[in-house]
């Protein structure tokens, strides 16, 4: 099976946001970078079904040359090669379209995703790969099996699960519960560094959105802080009544 | 402006989002339409026309009785360009957020995601029809002003932020059943079971939430936190340390790897209020913590906090609220 896996390098969960100085993008200075915590889920899956089927994994990144990093990350876990598409990225349409190009001549049977990536949290390149490669796709998924020309996944929403079928090739997105994703071990960290990046200049197409600011929240909060101090039947009866009178919630 | 909104379905209702999201559109201005796609669309279009529409856009296909990202997508990309829509919204639910980058390509229009706010043009000098649309990225941490540059413009909107519609029209809206033709590869994706937890308010539609996190020590103590809920009429919520440590279904998980939720009042039990969780959470309306720890970091972000042991606050707030609410 020739599987390929999407992936993003993305900053850290708990980096502080700073906004740089032109208004519209973030600041990288000091920021660390990683591989997309839920492209993790996706090479683990990859991984899995190469052991099992035989075959390849491909780990492929839009973005500068620091995505590299993100893709060895992806060969350190257990995948074989890596193709880097070098270009400079504005918006979500020019990174699925760039991708689609790449993984057009490669002949995939099973194209795995995060379900989002952690930057901008969009959930779009999956469904756009979808239309641009004319493949079925199911995103947040928390189950895959494959049988043959058929994948079935299990896919979360809001109050349950949906059960979608899909026949192969397909594109599916990994959500939190698919696997437990694998720790590179170092003689996998240092294997890692053999294995080749394929590296091709992306070609992006016209921009569709345009980014003209980027703020952090300033929403004003009341902040009131009781303390129970020995009477917590008082201070729960004043919370309600700050609910109710106050902030008129109930 | 031309605004076509798309209506899902669950359960034989239009689900609440895209009520939310006809709101959305009516306060952008301009005409709306409302856009039905079902293997039988009557129930649906029955309920549409009591919704503050123009018109209303119907295509069915037997095949869809399995619903499929793909063909609806499709559909509602046909339906846009009948329309003549200049502007397509969609609830960002799991569906929703599956459908609108689809449409997107479909029309060849750029899209913004998970949208929390309008500016219309005539606040900022703009021209034509260039409002801009504000998304919270970076798990919340930031927010960006986006302007589609394309002629035509697709987004979702988050739901809970705006009020489900409920505003009659003044005439009755016309319905339009469109011949949509399908091909065979939209239906080589299809959803072959959707299984819902019965009977349970989930965390991410419910406009109460109160979560639980491991300041309350076990499952066994979760009865607290559902008496309290249901005092409230609202959702329980966890925080991932629970769930991980197998107390709550992670379908309760509220932050980055959980839920994003919006909620009109987020209460927060025994939480301390990680930036993974306050990803989850950070845009509700009024935001509650109960921590026995003054230096929790969750006390930074709430509107009220009690400083205490929640075993003690519990039992009186549930019964101070269901005395309030009756
Ligand atoms: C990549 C990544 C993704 C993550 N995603 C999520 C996510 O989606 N959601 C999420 O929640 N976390 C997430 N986390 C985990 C997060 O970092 C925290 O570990 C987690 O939120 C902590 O849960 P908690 O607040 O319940 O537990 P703790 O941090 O242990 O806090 C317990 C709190 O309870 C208080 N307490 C104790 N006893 C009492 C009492 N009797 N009365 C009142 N208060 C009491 C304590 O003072 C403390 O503040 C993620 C982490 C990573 C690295
Ligand atoms: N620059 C990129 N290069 C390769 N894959 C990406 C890139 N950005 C996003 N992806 C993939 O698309 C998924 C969803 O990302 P997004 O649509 O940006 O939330 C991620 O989890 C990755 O698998």
């Amino acid at each position: 099976m020739n599987i390929l896996v999407c992936v993003s390098h993305v900053p850290d969960t708990t980096t502080r946001i700073n906004v740089a100085a032109d208004g519209t993008a973030m600041d990288p200075a000091g920021v660390k970078f990683i591989l997309n915590p839920y492209d993790e889920f996706a090479v683990e899956e990859a991984l899995k079904l190469r052991d099992k089927m035989k075959g390849e994994v491909t780990a492929i990144s839009v973005g500068a040359d620091s995505a590299k990093e993100a893709i060895r990350q992806a060969l350190a876990m257990g995948a074989d090669k890596g193709v880097l598409i070098k270009a400079e990225k504005k918006d979500s349409f020019q990174v699925a379209s760039m991708l689609a190009e790449a993984i057009k001549p490669l002949a995939a049977d099973l194209i795995l995703l995060g379900k989002q990536s952690i930057d901008f949290d969009g959930m779009e390149i999956a469904p756009m790969l979808s239309e641009l490669l004319n493949l079925p796709c199911a995103t947040v998924a928390v189950g895959l099996t494959i049988d043959g020309t058929k994948a079935t996944v299990e896919k979360e929403v809001e109050g349950g699960k949906e059960t979608i079928e899909l026949t192969m090739p397909c594109i599916v997105a990994a959500q939190k519960g698919l696997n437990d994703p694998r720790y590179p071990s170092l003689p996998n960290i240092m294997k890692a560094k053999q294995k080749p990046i394929q590296e091709l200049a992306g070609n992006p197409p016209a921009a569709r959105t345009e980014i003209m600011l980027m703020t952090k929240p300033d929403k004003k909060r009341a902040n009131k802080i009781l303390k129970a101090d020995g009477n917590p039947a008082a201070i729960a009866q004043e919370l309600a009544r700050l609910l109710h009178e106050e902030a008129k919630v109930i | 402006m031309n605004i076509l909104v798309y209506l899902e379905e669950r359960n034989g209702q239009i689900r609440k989002p895209s009520l939310e999201a006809i709101t959305a559109a009516n306060a952008l201005g301009g005409t709306v339409s409302a856009a039905i796609v079902a293997a039988d669309p009557n129930a649906l279009t029955e309920q549409a026309k009591k919704l503050n529409v123009s018109q209303i856009f119907t295509a069915s296909d037997a095949r869809l009785a399995n619903y499929s990202s793909r063909a609806t997508a499709r559909a509602i990309a046909e339906i846009g360009k009948q329309a003549g829509a200049n502007v397509v919204l969609i609830g960002a639910t799991g569906r929703g957020k599956d459908l609108a980058p689809r449409v997107a390509i479909r029309l060849e229009a750029g899209y913004v995601p998970d949208v929390i706010a309008f500016t219309p043009p005539s606040f900022q000098g703009g021209v034509g029809d260039d409002f801009v649309a504000t998304h919270p990225v970076y798990a919340g941490k930031a927010q960006m002003n986006v302007r589609v540059t394309t002629g035509t413009k697709v987004f979702s909107t988050r739901p809970n932020l705006w009020k489900a519609a409920s505003e009659v029209p003044a005439q009755e809206p016309s319905v339009q059943s469109g011949s949509i033709h399908f091909e065979d590869s939209d239906f080589a994706e299809k959803t072959i079971a959707l299984t819902l937890s019965q009977g349970k308010l989930d965390v991410a539609e419910a406009d109460i939430i109160v979560s639980g996190g491991r300041g309350m020590r076990g499952p066994e103590h979760w009865t607290m936190i559902e008496n309290l809920a249901t005092a409230f009429g609202a959702a329980t919520g966890a925080s991932r340390a629970v769930v991980d440590a197998g107390w709550r279904p992670h379908s309760e998980q509220v932050g980055q790897t959980g839920k994003t939720v919006s909620p009109t009042l987020y209460v927060a039990v025994g939480i301390s209020g990680a930036v993974q969780h306050l990803a989850g959470m950070s845009s509700s309306k009024t935001i509650v913590a109960i921590n026995k720890d003054e230096n929790a970091p969750i006390f930074s972000l709430v509107d009220y906090g009690i400083v205490g042991d929640a075993f003690e606050i519990l039992p009186p707030l549930t019964e101070a609220v269901a005395k309030l609410r009756h």
